[in-house]
């Protein structure tokens, strides 16, 4: 049986003034339905690349991406995206903006139906109060709630997230975390999480896996989280099991980047575990 | 009287005020020195009173009240502008969205937009063979580019995020372009009509000038040749007024639209 979502030997690259290049090279995925996976990776390795494969959005040179047994050749309804940035549309209320996905993919249901479902997610998100403010009067946080609720209300089979937490301040993330841990355990979605905060990805996802640092970037060994749910963010610090995944994934991330920097003959940086957490910087 | 009270009464009215009073006073220094055949303020005033006072009198063809004859103006000016936006704004979405038609009409376009409306007139006039049509024509010829390069780059400006939301949720065409690309490029499109605007009643006094059709740039025409030069000013000055007024109007209506 093959799995729910699989991407097979895909590869893909960018014209640049100097020449074709390669952002990823043979990346093979499987991830089986309800299942909550992780994606980590440096910043600028092609996470987003490897999202918007995902998504429909970039065409890959080769291989092939399937979800629930269909080729994907272009974007769709069957599968939300939750943007790096949000991509609310500034002239639309936060109600507005979920509708506009909810008409489009359930026009045939009748328009209270639609409404119904509409407010259904704004809620969700716990957006009720806010319904009928345009994004720019909301904070970043609430942003990406609309945006997650714009997502679930199509009702996809796959839920994708492109980095959804990384411009938000501290705390505000780790009450997005729950949210997002909550919304999946309510809605049984298969969810994709891309992000370059490797302790995120522990915190919520059933596996991590690495994507290698570019150019040619590959995605590296699964490594599967053993903790019981629901984590707590301050007893997880402390867990074996986060530790041992936490080096693994750091140890794999940090042998590649070595490697491609021996392969350009430079020196390598030291590097601290520290410094890698913060994979972005 | 608060001191911010007091500082926009002077920035807002007093200033203003010295600046014009000190135009006119170089006026009335030129009228009565070195061209003594310009009028001065006070008998441009006395001259042109009948116009002002009365400005929606009819006594002939080409001697009604100043505002009878901007309303011929605007009527005019309104035509060709419609003429304008209902062509330029579409032109500007094709360039926007196609770079086949941007490569094809983007050279023939900047040729075309620096020609004078002076030169567009007579050919209007060999097309139309009427001056009516060929006024308007020459307005919308030349107010037309700030619309159509304006909603180019505001469609051309759209973030690359909007447009795949739409491509994610599979917008229809139809749906993409009204629910997404209009809203987007409208902040820019309204710079465009505004420009457009301001353009148009530029071209209007050229327009009627050559044509000889009543209106405030035909009824400064027609002083000149009758040697009353103090409605020339009293032209000169409605057209100012006018064209700053529309500007502020249009301005009000592009900045609801940037808020929103």
């Amino acid at each position: 049986m093959s799995a729910f979502v699989e991407m097979r030997g895909v590869s893909k690259g960018f014209d640049s003034p100097s020449g074709r290049v390669p952002v990823l090279a043979d990346v093979n995925l499987e991830i089986a339905r309800g299942e909550f996976v992780a994606i980590v990776g440096y910043s600028g390795s092609g996470k987003t690349t490897l999202l918007s494969m995902l998504a429909g959005l970039v065409t890959p040179d080769a291989g092939s991406v399937s979800v629930a047994g269909k080729l994907v050749t272009g974007p769709g309804p069957d599968r939300g995206v939750v943007f790096q940035n949000y991509s609310l549309l500034p002239w639309l209320t936060v109600f507005e903006n979920v509708a506009l996905a909810v008409d489009q993919v359930f026009a045939r249901e009748p328009a209270a139906a639609r409404r119904e479902r509409t407010e259904h997610y704004v809620n969700l998100v716990n957006l009720g109060h806010a319904k009928d403010r345009k994004p720019g009067q909301l904070s970043g946080g609430m942003r990406q709630r609309v945006a997650v609720a714009r997502a679930l209300s199509i009702d996809p089979e796959v839920l994708l997230l492109d980095e959804p937490l990384g411009a938000l301040d501290a705390l505000t993330r780790a009450v997005l975390q729950t949210e997002i841990e909550r919304i999946w355990r309510a809605t049984g979605k298969t969810v994709i999480l891309i992000t370059n905060d490797i302790d995120e990805g522990i915190l919520l996802a059933d596996r991590i896996i690495p994507l290698s640092a570019g150019p040619s970037a590959t995605l590296g060994p699964a490594v599967a989280i053993e903790i019981a749910r629901p984590r707590e963010h301050k007893a997880l610090n402390r867990h074996p099991e986060f530790k041992h995944v936490r080096s693994t994934i750091t140890q794999y991330l940090l042998g590649s980047s070595a490697k491609r920097r021996s392969a350009r003959k430079e020196q390598p940086l030291p590097l601290t575990e520290r410094a890698v957490v913060e994979l972005g910087a | 009287m608060t001191k911010s009270n007091s500082d926009k009464l002077l920035k807002g009215l007093l200033l203003p005020l010295l600046g014009i009073f000190f135009v006119i006073g170089l006026w009335a220094l030129t009228s009565s020195t070195w061209a003594s055949a310009l009028p001065s303020p006070a008998r441009t005033w006395e001259v042109s009173r009948p116009y002002i006072v009365a400005p929606f009198e009819k006594r002939g063809e080409l001697d009604q009240g100043i505002l009878r004859f901007t309303w011929y103006s605007l009527i005019r000016v309104a035509k060709g502008y419609a003429i304008a936006i209902l062509i330029g704004t579409p032109l500007g979405l094709l360039l926007g969205v196609s770079k086949w038609f941007t490569s094809s009409f983007d050279p023939i376009i900047q040729i075309l937009r620096p020609v004078s409306p002076l030169a567009w007139l007579p050919l209007g006039l060999v097309i139309f063979q009427k001056p009516e049509p060929a006024g308007i024509f020459t307005i919308a010829m030349c107010s037309m580019w700030p619309t159509v390069l304006n909603t180019a780059l505001g469609v051309r400006s759209i973030p690359q995020d909007y447009l795949n939301v739409a491509r994610v949720l599979q917008l229809s065409k139809r749906k993409t372009l009204f629910r997404v690309l209009l809203p987007a490029a409208l902040p820019y499109m309204f710079t465009g009509f505004r420009l457009s605007l301001g353009i148009a009643w530029l071209v209007i006094v050229a327009a009627e000038m050559l044509t000889g059709a009543p209106g405030v740039g035909g009824f400064l025409w027609q002083e000149y040749n009758a040697l009353i030069y103090e409605h020339i000013i009293l032209c000169i000055i409605t057209i100012g007024v006018v064209g700053f007024a529309l500007d502020r109007v249009m301005w009000l209506i592009e900045r609801r639209f940037k808020a929103a």
